[in-house]
């Protein structure tokens, strides 16, 4: 028989990892990865293993669920459970093993055409229901399993192999979509940037409820230099904000720029000349309301710096929690249940 | 009611009464045919029932495709239908008379609301003279009730407007049809306490409704006759009235807690499927975990997550929405998870005839894929063995991993009869041993007699694993694109289901073992074609009847049973799926019977084709 969800042991947490003593190792698995070489994907992948013997889940209690593109390969080269589903259904996939086995930690691996293009309505429903599942989204704003066409996140005009006379379609902003459809927690970082990618996951891994990492990824093949002008090593911090909660925002590589709110509208400004950092806005990603991270949310280069980091964390109930409540709440009220009764509910009689 | 045998009318013994209440959609009519149906079955008749009403939800009030209607009959035998034609019709108004006339024969009887054939409803129900004065009807038997205007006068003094008082109105009917065929009105008035207690205004203006139409039938001489159906002598043990779909959601909830498993249900709302989820997220106590996804590729999605984590994972649509569903039915087909989806069938194709029904969804269980995907299909016959086949449905899927469509259809999900409710200790045990050591598990090796792959539920130490969409390596599921690996996977998944063919009853037959004619069916023409046979075999023609429930795979003797007759017909509501399917498979000329009028079959038009083949012959 399987085993009742009920009867396993209560969800690990961090304060396990220490007795659990993962290393990076433990969650490599015996396939060789194969994305081309020099692919971002390699990075998210190593950052991804690096992250997981923190979260104090043994491999045994950690899913990982991918679709269809270059990132549903991950699940293979991850010694955990892993199941590659199909294009753009991770996340249902992922709803209903979190509502049958709410002792799980839940990942999902997606792309931005499996996510936002395929998937885009499962997405948007799982963030509202608040699934306790970690969605880690690699946007390289192209479609690269199937070489080389314009991806829902791919830059306007973008001339590709479905679009030789340029893409006259807008492109969608992935952490706005999250923030719109009520994530409870939504981050950003760069596959190139690999401290703080491996501390965004790290993060985003350590949250109860709907989380959203989106990971600006490269696709040396099909999109190479997709975020070069901002995340190269020379310019990124000219041209990348990263965000810290309670910081004022601050960038640049003299720390001599930052982020002031002028009416509705955000402003660079140079510090300096009567501007402080007191005239600067202050990073708050536990906001109640999610004006801040929908701002930060729309902010790009060249306009303003790139924010990476983690825009909104808010805590609300879950949905396998609320779902389990419910059934708790019913059996305290009416008894658990009885098939017999069940079975003669409603009008009988009985004939001799 | 003692007054009535105080005054001693004429009564008239039936054995089997039908009657059609036509309205309104806003005329509640469903209530009042369900009403009149608890109240029969309770009294001991045999009951079948089948509610036919509009896809809109209030089409413009007097309108024809605003009519809706609700068939019973109830007899003192064993009945399979809800009868051909009705006996009697009510007809709330024109335009439920003009549609429904049609189907009464010469000599019924129609008891209509006089009040509501006003010029204005004659003209939405484009009748050019009014019928009740023109002598268009007659050739029945017409009772013309004002009942609009006695209804209001039985609510005198509640301080209702007259808005809310015709909503009483359909009581007064069926106080009147209670008061026709000897019925007792405690438990319609029982049951008005129990769901209007609140508003108790509103129950009494339907309680004094119901008297009053009963009192009207009693006291006016417009009716001489009132008719008696003794009970019925069924089995013992004790009934309920159940319909198909709630006997498919006690199934599914009596599958799981024999098998010790986490019922988990995903849906999206679907006519006609929907009353299951309704059903199911009543059952909270019972751990049942039910999710209104937010398209029915989710659905079919979160059931196969919630199997894959060891729940018994469970969909429920209808025709549009498996076909939402196939991409992810072939990923539970690859991965080899358990999960049941039902499918309701109605009328199609696309959005087609929502609350008809229709038979034409069997080919697109059968192959409805991409790829070589095989899938056992099973279909109940009867509203009541919607639970038993839901038990071997959940059966199927555990034992052998895999994915099982189980069909049944509007006629079935919303028709009802009485159910002989079975003790849970009868009940078969199903489920499935779960993989648990690390030494001996691979995640595509296979039981040999079975050829079900083992079921690894994440959380088991030492058994992580892939699985997924792409073709996985026999035994070590590895992803594998080797040809002969392929071929010999396509070859395992199709014997798996072939194989289930050793594990199911033969074909039963109703009849001789061998003679003329051999009707063949599947899913609700059930009872029309039972009695069909029952009457020709009693007029002493050579006819048998089997019935299939597992469709994929085929009885083993199926075959041979087929080859027992000079002709096989196979009635059913489609173009001829079942027909089609026995023909390729056993090269025999099975003859289609179809008809796809969104309506079930009569019993008059099966005994008429059999007729007409026993000629031919």
């Amino acid at each position: 028989m399987a085993t009742n969800t009920e009867t396993t042991d209560a969800p690990l947490s961090p304060e396990n990892a220490a007795v659990i003593q993962l290393t990076r190792k433990d969650f490599v698995s015996d396939q060789d990865p194969r994305w081309c070489p020099g692919c971002g994907d390699y990075s998210i992948l190593a950052q991804t293993q690096k992250a997981m013997p923190d979260f104090g889940y043994p491999r045994e209690n950690i899913v990982f669920i991918s679709g269809i593109g270059c990132s549903g390969r991950l699940p293979y080269y991850m010694n955990t459970y892993g199941f590659h589903s199909i294009h753009g259904r991770a996340t249902t996939l992922a709803t209903g093993l979190k509502a049958a086995r709410p002792d799980l930690m839940v990942w999902v691996i997606t792309g931005d055409g499996d996510a936002l293009s395929i998937g885009g309505n499962h997405l948007i429903h799982s963030m509202r229901r608040n699934v306790d599942v970690t969605v880690v989204m690699f946007n390289n704003r192209i479609y690269g399993l199937t070489k080389g066409q314009v991806s829902p996140t791919s830059e306007f005009g973008k001339r590709t192999k479905s679009t030789p006379f340029g893409s006259i379609d807008h492109p969608i902003a992935p952490l706005t979509v999250a923030l719109a459809a009520e994530a409870s927690f939504v981050a950003r970082s760069v596959d190139t940037h690999t401290e703080h990618l491996q501390a965004t996951l790290a993060a985003a891994g350590h949250h109860k409820g709907s989380t959203f990492v989106e990971v600006l990824q490269n696709c040396n093949i099909f999109n190479d230099g997709a975020y070069r002008e901002f995340t190269e090593r020379d310019v990124r911090e000219d041209r990348m904000l990263v965000l810290e909660d309670g910081q004022p925002m601050v960038f640049g590589k003299e720390r001599d720029k930052g982020i002031r709110l002028n009416g509705l509208h955000p402003e660079v400004v140079q510090l300096g000349g009567g501007i402080t950092e007191d005239d600067l806005l202050v990073h708050d990603q536990h906001a109640e309301d999610p004006y801040l991270a929908l701002m930060l949310s729309r902010m790009w280069w060249p306009e303003f710096p790139v924010p990476v980091g983690v825009l909104r964390a808010v805590e609300r109930p879950t949905h396998d929690q609320l779902m389990t409540d419910q059934i708790v709440e019913a059996r305290a009220r009416e008894g658990e249940g009885d098939l017999a009764t069940a079975l003669g509910s409603g009008d009988t009689w009985t004939v001799e | 009611m003692s007054e009535t045998q105080q005054l001693e009318p004429e009564v008239t013994e039936l054995e089997r009464v039908t009657i059609r209440f036509a309205g309104d959609s806003g005329d509640g009519m469903q209530l009042t045919g369900s009403q009149f149906t608890r109240t029969a079955a309770a009294f001991g008749n045999d009951v079948s029932t089948f509610p036919d009403f509009p896809a809109e939800i209030r089409a413009p009030a007097g309108s024809l495709p605003g009519v809706s209607g609700f068939q019973l009959s109830f007899s003192s035998s064993d009945i399979h239908t809800p009868g051909d034609q009705p006996d009697v019709l009510v007809a709330m108004n024109p335009a439920a008379l003009k549609t429904n006339i049609v189907d009464l024969p010469p000599g019924g009887a129609v008891i209509v609301n006089s009040d509501a054939f006003t010029p204005q409803n004659l003209g939405k129900a484009a009748y050019e003279s009014n019928p009740l004065t023109d002598g268009s009807l007659k050739s029945y038997k017409v009772f013309e009730v004002p009942m609009t205007t006695l209804n209001t006068a039985s609510a005198e003094g509640l301080g209702l407007t007259s808005k809310q008082i015709d909503l009483s109105k359909n009581f007064f009917t069926l106080g009147l049809v209670f008061w026709l065929y000897e019925r007792s009105l405690e438990p319609t008035l029982l049951w008005i306490e129990e769901k209007f207690g609140a508003r108790p205004v509103v129950a009494e203006a339907n309680a004094r409704a119901l008297r009053a139409g009963y009192a009207f039938g009693e006291t006016t001489e417009m009716f001489h006759t009132h008719y008696r159906v003794r009970p019925a002598r069924l089995a013992p043990g004790t009934y309920r009235n159940i319909t198909g779909n709630e006997a498919a959601a006690l199934g599914f909830l009596a599958a799981a807690q024999r098998a010790g498993l986490e019922l988990f249900y995903a849906s999206y709302p679907i006519t006609p499927a929907s009353d299951i989820l309704h059903q199911l997220s009543g059952y909270k106590r019972f751990g049942v975990k039910t999710y209104q996804a937010e398209d029915e590729i989710a659905a079919m999605g979160a059931a196969i997550g919630a199997s894959y984590g060891g729940a018994l994972g469970l969909t429920g649509t209808s025709g549009p929405g498996l076909a939402l569903k196939s991409e992810a039915l072939g990923l539970a087909v690859m991965t080899e998870l358990p999960v049941v989806v039902v499918d309701v069938q109605r009328g199609g194709p696309s959005t087609g005839l929502p609350t008809k029904t229709e038979q034409a969804d069997l080919l697109q269980a059968m192959f409805g894929r991409n790829g070589e995907s095989p899938i056992p299909v099973l279909a109940p016959a009867t509203p009541g063995e919607c639970f038993d086949y839901a038990i071997e449905a959940s059966r199927i899927a555990l034992k052998y991993m895999t994915p099982v469509l189980y069909l049944t259809d509007g006629y079935l999900g919303n028709g009802a009869e009485p159910w002989r409710i079975p003790d849970v200790a009868d009940l078969a045990g199903i489920g499935k041993e779960t993989a648990t050591d690390p030494a001996t598990f691979r995640p595509y090796s296979r039981d040999p007699e079975t050829l079900a792959r083992p079921w690894a539920l994440p959380g088991t130490p030492g058994l992580e694993h892939r699985i997924g969409g792409l073709e996985k390596a026999d035994v070590s599921g590895v992803v594998s694109y080797d040809p002969d690996n392929h071929h010999r996977m396509t070859l395992l998944r199709d014997r798996k289901v072939a194989g289930i063919a050793d594990d199911i009853p033969d074909l039963e037959v109703y009849g001789a073992a061998e003679g003329d004619l051999l009707i063949v069916g599947w899913g609700s023409t059930y009872g029309a074609i039972r009695s069909a046979v029952e009457r020709l075999q009693a007029a002493g023609r050579s006819v048998a009847h089997a019935h299939f429930r597992h469709i994929n795979p085929f009885p083993r003797n199926t075959d041979a049973v087929l080859r027992s007759y000079r002709t096989v017909v196979a009635p059913e509501l489609n173009l001829g799926q079942l027909s089609w399917l026995l023909r390729a498979r056993y090269l025999l000329d099975v003859r289609g019977f179809n008809l796809v009028r969104g309506k079930p079959f009569k019993i008059s038009d099966i005994e008429e084709e059999a007729e007409r083949l026993l000629l031919e012959a």
